[in-house]
């Protein structure tokens, strides 16, 4: 009974984030055509090879079929009734200081709270921030530009450093890799860019915030990390959309590249609006996210925290390419209302004495779908590797869902894969426990969900910790039984 | 000075009346036994007083400090200094009980409009309450209840007890499934923390508890009513007779 109460109230609990900023728009017409295409490349002043790039996605994309097998359900997307670029009008000039933002812009970021401005220093954050398509404000370029560092946008990327795009983009996850991967590598508006040189690391953690505005604009992000030779990169993406009736497709591409000895850690906090109690709008997130751990004893590691959209379709995943080389996926997803989620990882071991270790913390609440779905394959030659995987799933209440689909395929004989799951829920027991003990109900959920993600929260760095425990209180907010 | 009074209770759970009109009275300072037979409405009257929302409350008044207690919510009442022991701890995964006890005491003192305590005193506290009820130290990291023996579950509640320092605690058969060490341990616990400002309620199905902790008043619970009220005198009687005595008394 106190469960159906929980569930109620977690119900009531509304969008915190939910607003929307008045910028003008330098809007592509709606639908995707080749001249979209043409129209998008062309105002980003994109050098050839890149426009042709797009338009061999898009020829291939218009053959292929939009994938069924994941456990969600959603009416189907009218590709022609989406516009695919939008772009803050002042852009054109460029900003060259903070000062010089729209002020609309800035206001929006500092509803979400993130810190723009001189803080940014002080909390050695460089923000590269994306509103809609276009980088509005970069920061700390200078610094880290001493140490050979490159961090911009992908436009910026495309216009000073083609070489090195050209060189990367597509060889982690191919234009032609899956549908959503396609129709991103098609019409990709902007993203981040960020090259590590040699035995170089990284001092801060570069960060990201990515935010869906534009009326009924798609958003494709790409976002390209390279990390050469015994690097080292700390990166963290976070993400927070307004309220809107509307789906918003949104399908991101990030690939990772890390060459001998070199470890990338790539950090996310999602919180796209998921949709409103009755399940009515939010996000369609589609996304495509591999690292490629390309030379010896490198290392790639994933950590997400996953409470928004009202469709989650994702699984972060990494070649293990180099022998010794390690990938690790930690995730914890959380799923209210009517927001259903597929989402795990992919760990593909090709060289010898290779490690992947896969920790996923599944929350589900109120009438949600949650799913973990995850790939383990060790190649014949891949012998000695080992993967440890452990699914955990917690349930709210008796109208949710849990589902694990895990996958194992196993090339040799000397390689050790192990998979642990578990699934539990927050009684009415548990939380008559705690009352009693004086803690409201609210308070208890947040307890024993912060205890649960603990393992994958401790993966954040400090900030972003804090934060996405933040976030998965106000996720469960209003959950007074 | 009355810390609790019960008039006249009924309550059904399930649309079945379980507790048939109940009268008592706790004062400050005093121990109250109830005993009774399995399914007489012992933990229903517990669960009642600490608040539990599977039970309705048809008729009759209880006070607690001079408030109306069904106007507050369970975590109100906890706060208020009302602390059930529970028959059956439950197990909180991944919330250790340092982090737990810590949220507890500190919403206790939020409630006193007092500072929360700082990291340091805590754990000294921590560590004083645990020796009271002889808990290794490691236990405080390890999750509520989680892996824990029945004996260890029932030492973790007087060590909670300890901590929250209430005013009205109501121990539910603390001593079923004890053995007799752990249960002087729990008794000792009971005991030291008794004073003159406070007040316990020990639901009992066995006399045996109450050679340690020994009770001002014994009331007998049968079917729902209290049909025996007595001194430690009672319990001793009922431990040579059986409840057949009392149940062949009340039914004819």
């Amino acid at each position: 009974m106190e469960d159906v109460n929980i569930v109620e109230q977690i119900t009531l609990s509304d969008y915190k984030y939910g607003f929307i900023s008045d910028i003008e728009n330098d809007t592509a017409p709606k639908g995707l055509s080749e001249d979209t295409i043409r129209f998008i490349s062309e105002k980003k002043k994109e050098p050839k090879f890149m426009l042709d790039w797009r338009l061999k996605a898009y020829r291939y994309w218009l053959n292929m079929k939009e994938p069924k097998w994941a456990n969600i359900k959603y009416p189907p997307i009218d590709y022609q009734d989406i516009y695919y670029y939008a772009a803050p009008k002042k852009a054109g000039e460029g900003p060259k200081s903070l000062e010089e933002v729209d002020p609309e812009i800035r206001n929006t970021f500092a509803k979400l709270g993130i810190p723009l401005a001189e803080q940014q220093k002080l909390a050695g954050i460089a923000v590269d921030a994306v509103l809609d398509s276009v980088s509005v404000a970069t920061t700390f370029k200078d610094k880290l530009s001493e140490l050979g560092i490159i961090f911009c946008s992908m436009s910026d990327a495309l216009q000073n450093h083609p070489e090195l795009v050209e060189k990367y983009l597509g060889t982690v996850v191919p234009s032609t890799d899956n549908y959503f991967a396609a129709l991103n590598s098609a019409v990709f508006s902007d993203g981040s860019f960020c090259f590590i040189p040699k035995g170089v690391r990284c001092p801060m953690e570069l960060s990201t915030y990515f935010r869906i505005n534009a009326k009924s604009s798609g958003q494709f992000e790409r976002t390209l990390i390279v990390a050469e030779e015994g690097a080292y990169v700390s990166y963290l993406e976070g993400c927070s959309a307004p309220m809107r009736d509307e789906n918003q497709l949104h399908a991101a591409v990030v690939e990772l590249i890390a060459e001998k000895n070199a470890e990338i850690k790539y950090s996310t906090v999602q919180n796209w609006y998921p949709g409103d109690k009755e399940g009515k709008g939010g996000i369609y997130n589609f996304v495509t996210k591999r690292g490629m751990c390309r030379g010896d004893n490198s290392k790639i590691s994933w950590t997400q925290v996953e409470t928004g959209s009202a469709i989650t379709w994702k699984y972060p995943g990494c070649i293990l390419k180099g022998d010794n080389s390690v990938g690790e996926f930690y995730s914890v997803a959380l799923t209210n209302n009517y927001q259903q989620a597929d989402t795990g990882t992919k760990m593909m071991h090709i060289g010898k004495n290779t490690k992947s270790r896969i920790v996923s913390k599944g929350i589900s609440a109120g009438k949600s779908q949650n799913s973990y779905r995850g790939l383990v394959s060790v190649n014949t030659k891949a012998t000695n590797s080992r993967n440890y995987s452990q699914c955990d799933s917690l349930l709210i209440g008796d109208k949710c869902g849990a589902h694990t689909f895990p996958y194992i395929d196993i090339g040799n004989k000397s390689s050790v894969v192990e998979h642990e799951a578990t699934t539990s829920k927050i009684s009415d027991d548990i939380i008559f426990y705690c009352n009693q003990r004086g803690i409201s109900t609210e308070d208890a959920v947040g307890l024993i969900v912060n205890g649960y993600a603990k393992e994958v929260l401790n993966q954040l760095p400090m900030e972003f910790a804090v934060e996405a425990q933040k976030l998965l209180a106000i996720s469960l907010e209003g959950s007074v039984g | 000075m009355s810390i609790l009074k019960i008039e006249n209770l009924k309550v059904n759970v399930n649309g079945n009346q379980i507790l048939k009109g109940i009268n008592f009275e706790v004062k400050s300072g005093e121990i109250h036994a109830i005993m009774g037979p399995n399914g007489s409405g012992k933990s229903t009257l517990a669960n009642v007083l600490a608040g539990r929302e599977d039970y309705t409350v048809t008729e009759g008044k209880v006070t607690y400090m001079g408030k109306n207690l069904f106007d507050m919510p369970s975590e109100v009442r906890a706060r208020e200094g009302i602390f059930l022991a529970f028959q059956y701890p439950v197990e909180i995964p991944g919330v250790s009980n340092a982090n737990f006890m810590r949220t507890a005491l500190n919403e206790l003192r939020k409630f006193r409009n007092e500072e929360p305590l700082d990291a340091m005193d805590f754990l000294q506290l921590m560590r004083e309450k645990a020796k009271l009820v002889e808990i290794d130290k490691t236990f405080l990291n390890r999750s509520v209840n989680e892996g824990f023996s029945g004996g260890e579950k029932k030492r973790n509640e007087i060590f909670q007890m300890a901590m929250l320092q209430p005013k009205l605690a109501i121990l539910d058969e603390t001593d079923s499934g004890l053995d007799i060490d752990a249960l002087k341990i729990v008794a000792n616990g009971v005991n030291k923390l008794s004073n003159e400002n406070n007040a316990f309620v020990v639901i009992t199905h066995y006399q045996r508890l109450l050679d340690y902790i020994i009770p001002d008043f014994v009331h007998v619970l049968y079917k729902g009513q209290i049909v025996k009220s007595g001194t430690k005198k009672l319990a001793l009687e009922l431990e040579e007779k059986g409840y057949d005595w009392i149940k062949k008394e009340i039914d004819v």
